[in-house]
């Protein structure tokens, strides 16, 4: 291969490009990423980042060393637009074309927007512009800050909020938030999390919609219709056709006042670009075991990629994915293929939980180690082992690293096939 | 110089954090003590409660691996190392001498 693109400038797009230069590729290495800025890491945006214990030059992913060994070409603040029958012409949305012999997808996801989410002072929470924004705005004095969906991004977001010291609700759909990853009673637990912490949950409700300054008071709300004028908020030119969120209409018809509103209702793989393509698309990027899509030379990674089935959003999943679906992408077929173990990890209301393995929905979960005070972890935190059939299928630990390492460490050898057979 | 433990309550395997600024962590691998800065310089993470293999720590947050005898990361997501501080034992107590705040990191 003489040129390789990649096609997406966050964490996978830039673990793709280390990879191909550890691997061996010496070619010509073009990447390619819709944000103006060098690429970041988008984890501390939600946590220190809001609360101002990271500032931008600590999200940096790549320094100058690293850009200049790479040798790459860079191409920021330009937007793929189309990938041809072949997968050997890259269109971009400045007119130019990259002809290519091999690509690596990493266009990433999007935040889901809810509709009317235009007024001033609706957020969501992704890229660094994203982050920026939120920040600025929550310097503003204290705000009753509404946070739509119970998820990490919400869970984060509005324990930083409650950091800065902001009156914050957080509105869940489902009788409980994260109980698709951590099951019913763990997600009881985490829920806990920010009731301990003075943050309002309100949960199996869904959002009706917003409400904007101008529009008409909510019925029986003491605060409807007040102007957002707690954080003196400045309608600035261009703002002028832009009103303001005064609060959130929930389903059950009750009004939450909000003068910010933080919209963390997951996110949707950036694979839109790909319509005029070959390619399989079905919630991102369809791809085999090891990142490879229905061209041999085209391979995807990360948030956008779907691979063997499943579509996950996991950091450490962006870190591992590259260095397979580029082994393949220069062997040109499937060599290898991509076997550990899902992590996550969160940092809310001062708790860091981490989460390995795969649960599903009939295991059983016990506590090991450490305990529960009034249904949320104690001090010191705890260690949970979700089962089936006698097997750990999954490990959860609040505050609990050490432990939690040795089972993720064992998680993973009992996966490994080899490790299994030598046993 | 600041004293840590006695020797013989940091058994093999084990490391315990010194409450300096920023924090110290301190291993024995192997018999080998070792004393380095606590905090991953990836992201906010306590090396002490990592994973000891050999000279080798790994962070329990996204498993940035750092050498204990030079500080220097030995894989991603890590690129800068942690400063490394000299452990002497005197009488039976283990004891951190701290680096100077400049030019030992490298």
């Amino acid at each position: 291969m003489k040129t390789v693109t990649v096609v997406g400038a966050s964490l996978a797009g830039v673990y793709a490009a280390r990879e191909l230069r550890a691997q061996g590729f010496d070619g010509r290495l073009v990447i390619v990423g819709d944000e103006p800025h060098r690429p970041y890491d988008r984890p501390p945006l939600s946590k220190g980042f809001l609360t101002g214990s990271v500032y931008e030059d600590q999200l940096a992913l790549t320094d100058d060393q690293e850009s200049a060994e790479l040798d790459a070409e860079w191409l920021l603040g330009v937007r793929a637009r189309g990938l041809d029958a072949r997968g050997r012409t890259v269109l971009l949305d400045n007119g130019r074309t990259v002809s290519t012999d091999g690509v690596v997808i990493a266009t990433g996801a999007s935040a889901r927007r809810l509709p009317g989410g235009d007024l001033v002072g609706v957020h969501t929470l992704r890229t660094l512009d994203d982050a920026r924004v939120l920040r600025e705005e929550l310097t503003r004095g204290s705000l009753r800050v509404v946070v739509i969906g119970g998820g990490f991004i919400g869970a984060e977001t509005a324990s930083s909020c409650a950091a800065l010291g902001h009156d914050v609700t957080v509105v869940e759909a489902a009788r409980l938030p994260l109980v698709p990853q951590l099951g019913p009673e763990m997600a009881a637990v985490c829920a806990a999390l920010h009731r301990r912490a003075g943050v309002g949950l309100v949960t199996g409700t869904g959002v009706a919609g917003l409400r904007g300054s101008g529009a008409m008071p909510p019925q029986g709300d003491p605060t409807g219709g007040r102007k957002a004028t707690a954080g003196g908020r400045k309608a600035t030119a261009g703002d002028g056709s832009r009103q303001a969120v005064t609060g959130v209409l929930l389903a059950d018809g009750r009004t939450l006042p909000a003068d910010v509103v933080i919209v963390g209702i997951g996110a949707t793989p950036n694979s839109g670009w790909l319509a005029g393509s070959t390619l399989a698309l079905h919630d991102g990027v369809l791809c085999d075991d090891g990142c490879v899509t229905g061209l041999p030379q085209v391979v995807a990674v990360g948030d956008v990629a779907r691979v063997g089935g499943a579509r996950v959003e996991h950091w450490t999943s962006a870190t591992e994915q590259p260095r397979v679906a580029v082994g393949n992408l220069l062997a040109g077929r499937t060599l290898d293929t991509v076997r550990s173990v899902p992590y996550f990890w969160s940092d809310q209301y001062g708790a860091r939980i981490q989460f390995a393995g795969r649960r599903h929905q009939d295991d059983t979960v016990r506590i090991t180690e450490g305990a529960l005070e009034d249904g949320a972890p104690a001090e010191g935190g705890f260690l949970a082992l979700y089962e089936r059939d006698g097997r750990t299928t999954a490990v959860l630990s609040v505050d609990r690293p050490r432990p939690f390492m040795r089972a993720r460490r064992e998680l993973a050898r009992s996966a490994d096939p080899v490790e299994q057979a030598a046993l | 110089m600041i004293p840590v433990c006695r020797l013989e309550d940091l058994p093999v395997g084990e490391s315990i954090v010194v409450d300096t600024t920023p924090p110290v962590a301190v291993f024995n691998a192997d018999g080998e003590l070792y004393a380095i800065d606590d905090t991953c310089t990836h992201q906010d993470a306590s090396l002490s409660e990592g994973w000891l293999e050999g000279c080798l720590v790994e962070c329990p947050l996204h498993a940035a691996s750092f050498d204990l005898r030079t500080g220097q990361p030995t894989c991603l997501p890590a690129r800068r190392p942690v400063r490394t501080h000299r452990v002497t034992v005197d009488e039976g107590v283990i004891h951190v001498h701290l680096a100077a705040e400049e030019g030992t990191a490298a």
